[in-house]
């Protein structure tokens, strides 16, 4: 008996909830949007999801990492609707996406850019890139070599595990050269953080190190850097970043299949907003606006 | 009654010794688990390549000697500051101190080692280091020896309470002895009291030094995790990168399954036998003190 009423009560609830569930998808039939990608990125664009899905309840965004490879992968297979990249899509990709018939368009959503960081009391204010690989790289190992006091230089790079550690080895240490097999040298601190690098150059005139733009707070010395020898000195900043002029920074990409519509065209339009591109500076990148 | 008491008994009895068993049985899972998720790294990546002098896992540079150099030589710096430090404190609150000092210092010494290793690093990441640094005259005050002083703190605690616990058990017809034969007090110390408590004080100090090797958070935060192989003694006041810093540091991001993830399992296997070793030899030197000890009282 007791059962029958249990079961009675449970059909009772279950066609209760029926027309209101299907009133509620009819209302504003949850739109999907499937976003994969960068891990450079990932934690942006779960930044950007959280705040558009707040704001957008009928719209669900789901955000997986993997990498650059796997979210243009994906987007070649039809899975994804965004395809979150830190690098251009390559000619082999874009010859495979065009034999499955699928048109990647290309969109610059932010900009990373690496501050190069000494101790305000460090006199040197401009290295060459060249000059910063040599230190890295262990060929140069006293100040007074690149214009400075004589003191030791104590590298301090972030975690290898670090996307921005990728970075810096690639376009610094290796000035972009894919050939290239420079290493940091063995003496480089690796600190787990970027707090650890930060709290270290503040403290100790002979460290070098270098963190995201976004997160170097005013009291450190950010080093001009020129790409080669007798070229123009740059700072970094907001500005010259986006003009280009600044050496370490590079264009960060969201990939879409052809020209989006609906919900996916929104959220595109709401990733070039004010608001999301706030996010943008929040998180240690470069706004592609300001 | 009477049957159902001793059944009571029997299943108790039985209850705490399968809790003394799954000791042994959980030891010997974990072992099997980092030999499982280690060994294939000796046919993956070789034994040539374990040896290498460079580490640098994301261009499949394996070596391990600069990782296990580098916890040698923060754990022999951090013995160097606790035992003696250790050993003493235990000492004083023991044979020398008053009764009202002993109750403060013994609670005082518990609380440290209680702090939580994270503060430890903090400190020195904040205070130690950059006093090293000036006082020194380092390149860098993130080195083996500021791991060392504050991996002492973290041993000094565990090597007091044991070596204390030890010293108060020796009978107090020893010490009236050594006075009677006209011993001073430091004579007793040094001559009758330690060598009676000595394999306790050893317990304590093994105890620690496991400690210290073990430890992760604090050195990571101080030592400056650079994989330089640590040869010299002057490695000490330079940065070295230790095995446990290097798995807490990279186990997060690697891929299931890797090269890389098994070289890590590989350290964890390292540092296990290890400690395995550790305790091992502190075993034997206790027994073989214990034998000496039983033929001069027979």
């Amino acid at each position: 008996m007791k059962r029958f009423i249990s079961l009675l009560f449970l059909l009772l609830t279950l066609t209760a909830c029926l027309p209101q569930s299907s009133q509620n998808s009819s209302d504003s039939s949850a739109e999907y949007i499937e976003n994969k990608g960068s891990d450079t990125i990932v934690n942006l664009a779960l930044a950007w999801a959280e705040k558009y899905q707040a704001e957008n309840a009928g719209v669900r965004i789901s955000v997986t990492g993997g990498g650059t490879g796997t979210g243009i992968a994906a987007l070649l297979n039809n899975t994804v609707d965004l395809a979150n990249a830190s690098r251009k899509i390559k000619d082999e990709e874009l010859a495979e996406a065009r034999a499955k018939g699928i048109e990647p368009l290309e969109y610059v959503i932010a900009r990373d850019a690496i501050a190069v960081i000494v101790n305000p009391q460090n006199p040197v204010s401009q290295l060459t890139l060249k000059q910063i690989s040599d230190i890295y790289s262990g060929k140069i190992t006293n100040w007074t070599e690149v214009g400075g006091e004589d003191r030791p230089i104590v590298k301090l790079s972030r975690e290898t595990n670090s996307g921005t550690h990728i970075y810096f080895l690639e376009t610094v240490l290796r000035l972009g050269n894919k050939e290239d097999k420079t290493l940091f040298s063995t003496d480089t601190l690796l600190l787990p953080s970027s707090e650890g690098i930060i709290s270290e150059v503040r403290d100790n005139p002979n460290a070098i190190g270098y963190d995201g733009l976004g997160y170097v707070p005013h009291d450190l010395k950010m080093i001009a850097i020129a790409k080669e020898a007798g070229g123009a000195y740059v700072l970094p900043s907001i500005a010259t970043v986006n003009d280009k002029s600044y050496a370490i920074a590079r264009d960060l990409y969201i990939y879409t299949n052809g020209e989006p519509t609906g919900a996916v065209k929104q959220y595109l339009d709401w990733i070039f907003s004010d608001e999301a591109q706030a996010i943008v500076a929040e998180l240690g990148f470069v706004p592609v606006k300001q | 009654m009477e049957k159902s008491l001793s059944l009571r008994e029997f299943i108790i009895t039985r209850l705490i010794q399968a809790s003394g068993y799954s000791a042994i049985l959980f030891v010997a899972l974990i072992f099997f688990f980092l030999l499982r998720e280690g060994l294939p790294t000796l046919s993956e990546v070789g034994v040539t390549s374990l040896l290498n002098v460079r580490w640098y896992p994301i261009e499949d540079y394996f070596g391990i000697l600069p990782l296990l150099s580098g916890s040698l030589i923060v754990t022999l710096g951090a013995a160097l500051v606790a035992v003696p430090l250790g050993v003493g404190t235990a000492v004083y609150i023991s044979e020398i101190a008053p009764r009202w000092m002993r109750e403060i210092l013994k609670p005082l010494v518990e609380l440290l080692g209680g702090l939580p290793s994270v503060v430890l690093g903090f400190l020195g990441i904040l205070i130690v280091s950059p006093f090293l640094r000036v006082f020194l005259d380092l390149p860098t005050g993130l080195t083996a020896f500021t791991g060392s002083l504050l991996l002492g703190g973290i041993a000094v605690p565990t090597i007091v309470s044991v070596a204390e616990d030890a010293l108060d058990a020796v009978p107090r017809a020893f010490r009236e002895g050594a006075w009677a034969l006209g011993a001073t007090h430091w004579q007793t110390i040094w001559r009758v009291t330690l060598p009676a408590a000595k394999s306790g004080v050893l317990t304590g100090v093994m105890l620690g030094i496991g400690r210290a090797i073990g430890e992760t958070m604090t050195v990571m935060m101080v030592t400056g995790n650079a994989p330089v192989l640590a040869v010299k003694l002057g490695s000490l006041f330079h940065p070295v990168r230790t095995m446990t810093a290097t798995i807490a540091a990279e186990m997060g991001e690697v891929a299931n399954g890797s090269q890389h993830y098994h070289v890590l399992f590989f350290i964890g296997m390292t540092l296990f036998l290890i400690s395995l070793l550790v305790n091992v030899i502190a075993s034997s030197v206790i027994f073989q003190s214990k034998k000496r000890a039983e033929r001069v009282l027979s």
